[in-house]
């Protein structure tokens, strides 16, 4: 079984405005795209016990003409606060590369 | 429902219907950069006046740093790069005679940065010898006025924020509403060579021209979020500028160099980019829909666009508003002992544990509310989140200690106290006191106040004018600045 590593060429993460980080998963081709895009282990459920969001605060996006699928959920924190550790939301992709897919 | 949704259109109609629709086929507008102050070049201004652009279009702003900037109304880029961008942009403007629009000004586009834009405009129209007729158009909002506003309910919040309070109001130090088109439409219809914007959509103010010249709506709003990051959309991004040429069908895009290009793929996937939706942006008065857009090449480096849509609707503008909260003082220690290293997370709840309660002994109920927060960079201070079981233990970490209070001085305070136990604190109690290693003396930086930002909501306005005020300026023949309007 895969990691979601192995079958993206890409993953990145960036803010989309104060409050909200955008992950895009750039699937490498078609065929990963089409095997891979709808599995579980990346649905909204899925990613927001990842990232401790309830999954209907989850927004997620297929972008067939790209093979990428597009997910965007709200920060826990607003952009700069005190608790700030990642304030462009870039390294927010890591967690998704180890997910197994099926 | 903010106002009458006739008085809008009439509005907008007046705007809309500018002489300035002529015949000429496509409208072609230069975007030399992604934001005023990175760093425009010249030869690619050269190439693109070239194309007979009918307008330079940029904006010097945006939320993607954080909220210091608003809350403080300071520049991200510094004067002198702010004023180096400016001088070759206003002299390829003159060059051209074309209008020169800028939108979010000063980073925030808050009163105070875009009055510090055109200080520097007038320095160097006096230093090039021009006189343009500028145009300066505020959109900093009064805060008794926004909460009559949010009282009326004109006043609505965006996922995740919740409804408008008082208190996040008087939280701000400034709060800016978003611009749409209109204003500049307004502007270079009534003679402005260049436009001063406070803060605006990022696409607004490229597609003003575009829109007041009756170009495809769709494509003017597209071609606009495709340009809004100069060469971001391009094969090389280290080449900043692009040209987009609107039509009444369609758009294409391609880079200012020669040496760069742009693809369908480069253009199309821009449309991710810090975009929580890929298909839809809602913008003040619609809703830019590219699902069904199609990215075709023209050559090797310039792609069509067409079937982007555009969907007229309630006048909404956006809000910022950010403000100041408590200050912070930092310290930094290296650390590559293998037996600190072997259990970082050991260590640091420990050495957690010892300073928070040196400093509650030291300081009392004045320590009420502080907080002393570690990091171990090279370990997990950029996630948080604890590492799997078993992790190989890091070479050496990077601990960042970060006191935050009420004041600066109580934070420098804090971290004072916590110095020698920060930089001697032992493997294992009964130990030998070991030393880190600091690589600053004083090892305390005061880093200033944390900002925050308190508004994410919309407002609702009868016409695009309501929440602006636009002024106009002449550049002085001797010396002090007139203001004719």
């Amino acid at each position: 079984m895969p990691k979601l590593n192995d079958v993206c060429r890409y993953v990145r993460s960036k803010n989309a405005g104060p409050f909200w980080v955008t992950i895009d998963l750039f699937f490498d081709g078609q065929d990963a795209y089409q095997r891979y895009s709808d599995d579980p282990a990346i649905s909204a459920a899925a990613i927001g016990r990842l990232y401790g969001v309830e999954a209907q605060a989850v927004r997620r996006f297929k972008v067939d003409t790209l093979n990428v699928v597009k997910i965007s959920i709200p920060r826990s924190q607003p952009q700069g606060g005190v608790l700030e550790r990642d304030m462009h939301s870039g390294q927010q992709f890591v967690p998704m590369l180890d997910i197994v897919l099926a | 429902m903010g106002g009458d949704i006739s008085e809008v259109e009439r509005a907008i109609s007046r705007v809309y219907d500018s002489p300035m629709a002529d015949s000429d086929n496509s409208t072609r507008i230069l975007v030399p950069a992604g934001a005023l102050g990175s760093g425009v070049r010249a030869d690619e201004l050269e190439s693109g006046l070239a194309l007979n652009p009918h307008a330079i279009a940029l904006d010097a702003g945006s939320t993607d740093s954080g909220p210091a900037y608003l809350a403080s109304g300071k520049s991200k880029y510094s004067r002198q790069a702010v004023k180096r961008d400016l001088g070759l942009l206003m002299a390829a403007r003159q060059k051209a005679g074309v209008p020169l629009l800028i939108g979010s000004c000063g980073t925030s586009g808050c009163d105070m940065a875009l009055d510090w834009t055109l200080e520097i405009v007038l320095e160097l129209a006096l230093e090039q010898g021009s006189t343009p007729r500028i145009a300066v158009l505020y959109s900093e909002q009064d805060k008794a006025l926004l909460k009559a506003k949010a009282a009326a309910g004109a006043v609505r919040p965006l996922a995740p924020m919740g409804e408008l309070s008082g208190a996040s109001i008087d939280a701000c130090m400034h709060i800016v509403a978003l611009l749409g088109p209109e204003p500049y439409m307004a502007a270079v219809e009534q003679g402005a060579d260049i436009v001063l914007g406070g803060r605006t959509t990022d696409t607004a103010v490229l597609a003003a021209v575009a829109l007041l010249r009756g170009e495809h709506p769709g494509a003017a709003w597209h071609a606009a979020k495709i340009a809004e990051c100069g060469g971001l959309c391009t094969v090389n991004p280290t080449s900043p500028g692009v040209v987009m040429s609107v039509d009444r069908g369609g758009f294409a895009i391609a880079p200012l160099s020669p040496a760069n290009r742009c693809t369908p793929q480069t253009v199309s996937t821009h449309m991710l980019y810090e975009n929580s939706d890929p298909f839809r942006l809602v913008e003040p008065g619609g809703v830019l829909d590219v699902t069904d857009a199609q990215y075709v090449a023209i050559d090797e480096r310039s792609v069509r666009v067409t079937g982007s849509r555009w969907t007229p609707g309630p006048y909404t503008m956006k809000l910022e508003g950010a403000g100041g909260g408590p200050f912070q003082t930092i310290m930094l220690v290296g650390i590559e002992d293998p037996a600190v290293l072997e259990d970082v997370d050991g260590f640091l709840a420990r050495m957690s544990h010892a300073l928070k309660r040196k400093v509650e002994r030291t300081l009392g109920a004045q320590a009420e509310g502080a907080d002393i927060s570690l990091r171990p960079y090279g370990w997990n201070a950029v996630s948080g989140r604890t590492p799997p079981e078993g992790a190989t233990p890091p070479r050496e970490i990077g601990l960042l200690f970060v006191a935050t209070a009420a004041t600066q001085a109580l934070a420098t305070e804090i971290a004072k106290i916590c110095n020698p136990m920060f930089f001697h604190f032992p493997v294992r109690e009964g130990k030998e006191l070991p030393s880190y290693a600091f690589p600053f003396s004083p090892a305390e930086i005061e880093r200033g106040q944390v900002f925050e930002f308190h508004l994410n909501h919309v407002v609702e306005v009868a016409t695009p004018f309501e929440l602006m005020r636009t002024r106009w300026v002449n550049v002085p023949s001797k010396e002090g600045v007139s203001a004719d309007a």
